[in-house]
């Protein structure tokens, strides 16, 4: 599978997550592409942690305002019911349970739900900005991202860069499949049939609990 | 009180080893004429506190690339090469906050709060060397208020006794900022006179402003 069509399975997938309703907050990178796959049976209402509600699609070439922008700076659009704020009430949205769900990226992510994507010592230090918030705060914590990056694998035992934060991650999206951490461990809920349990073994370091009913990840 | 200044006046209050919030996030929102002025004077051993610290080449990015800067507290630095070459030679001291602490911070500062009881942090490094306090069986780091000698603020329009309006998501922190420092200086991109400006719709109200800055400078 080609890294474009990597990213489109898990974003389709992610996008499937949600209801009629939802806070939704997508962060930089692949999670931004979930967007794209929502259903417009529900509505679903993206927060941008800049200080926004109801973000939209990407405005068209010349069309871009300076002042309306997402978290990593790139122009943006808001909904006819969108509203904006300032940044203490963004991350009280965030911190105060407001928020159904934050999807991010990670270097690492573990059997006991713990997360690592802010920094690699000695190498990358280009800081936390709201993802320590979001991950604690958020009511569900969706991790998507590809299954290994560079050949090295991250789903591992135990994280070993500097923690996000502890014990917070709901579920883990990949290419591969879907995975729910619970109080035993990683539980394989959904596996993608282009791959074989075995396939998705070789390429997790966490123990991974097998369920009877082993479903299919259904992507168009 | 008369509060509109020429950018010279307004930003000759800005002295060496002073602490500074900047409004901004990544850029957008800051007030690119009051920095142009104070990277033209030179000011220098600042202690800077802003979400990020911006690009090179642009706004209070430049404040680190031109080396006014001493400490940071910020939660992002990933956007400027120079702060995290700076950082690792030791020539700027670097304190990675997280975003909302940071703003909350910032926030008890101007609401005269003795601390920020937070669970974000809990389980990382962000924990180390600080308080930790248990509520109802739930751990929670304790944060100090972060307050500053001056706040330069951007807003989309000021009436002439400071009131002020921001401009969507150039909002960010400028709000909060406003309320947290001893001066505030605030550059405005359109001034209008008082009475102009819907109260209902006011998002920082005149007592907190000390100088505006126009943007026919």
């Amino acid at each position: 599978m080609d890294k474009n069509r990597m990213k489109e399975v898990i974003a389709k997938r992610v996008a499937k997550e949600f209801e009629d309703g939802d806070l939704v907050n997508l962060g930089i990178g692949l999670p931004t592409l979930v967007a794209n796959y929502i259903s417009d049976d529900i509505d679903v209402t993206l927060q941008s942690e800049n200080g926004f509600i109801g973000m939209g699609i990407a405005p068209e070439s010349g069309k871009e305002d300076p002042n309306l922008t997402n978290a990593g700076s790139q122009p943006a659009t808001i909904k006819s019911n969108g509203a904006f704020f300032d940044s203490a009430t963004s991350f009280a949205i965030i911190r105060g349970g407001h928020l159904d769900y934050t999807v991010l990226g990670a270097l690492q992510v573990d059997s006991k739900g713990n997360l690592a994507n802010w920094m690699i010592p000695g190498k990358l230090v280009p800081g936390m900005g709201g993802a320590m918030d979001l991950v604690t705060g958020a009511k569900k914590v969706i991790v998507a991202m590809t299954h290994t990056s560079r050949g090295n694998i991250k789903i591992l035992e135990e994280c070993t860069l500097p923690l996000t934060a502890k014990n917070q991650v709901d579920l883990i999206i990949t290419e591969m499949g879907v995975m729910e951490v619970t109080e035993e461990g990683i539980v394989l809920k959904e596996i993608n049939p282009e791959f074989t349990i075995g396939d998705v073994k070789k390429l997790t370091e966490a123990k991974l609990i097998i369920p009877e009913k082993l479903k299919e990840m259904k992507i168009e | 009180m008369k509060k509109m200044r020429s950018l010279t006046e307004a930003m000759a209050s800005v002295k060496d080893g002073m602490t500074i919030m900047v409004g901004g996030f990544l850029g957008v929102g800051s007030p690119d004429l009051l920095l142009e002025e104070l990277i033209k004077n030179g000011v220098k051993d600042l202690t800077l506190i802003a979400n990020d610290t911006s690009f090179e080449g642009q706004d209070y990015g430049e404040l680190i690339v031109n080396k006014l800067v001493k400490k940071v507290y910020t939660s992002h630095i990933g956007t400027n090469r120079e702060t995290g070459r700076q950082m690792n030679a030791n020539e700027l001291e670097v304190i990675l906050t997280p975003q909302g602490t940071l703003a909350e911070q910032i926030r008890a500062a101007g609401a005269g709060l003795g601390a920020v009881v937070t669970p974000t942090g809990i389980g990382t490094v962000v924990e180390e060397g600080k308080q930790i306090l248990e509520v109802d069986g739930k751990k929670f780091l304790v944060e100090k208020p972060l307050k500053a000698d001056v706040a330069l603020i951007r807003a989309k329009k000021a009436d002439r006794s400071g009131n002020l309006i921001y401009d969507k998501s150039a909002r960010n922190f400028n709000p909060i900022m406003a309320m947290a420092a001893d001066l505030v200086i605030v550059q405005a991109d359109e001034i209008v006179e008082p009475g102009e400006l819907d109260p209902n719709f006011v998002m920082t109200p005149h007592i907190f402003v000390d100088f505006i800055v126009g943007d026919d400078q």
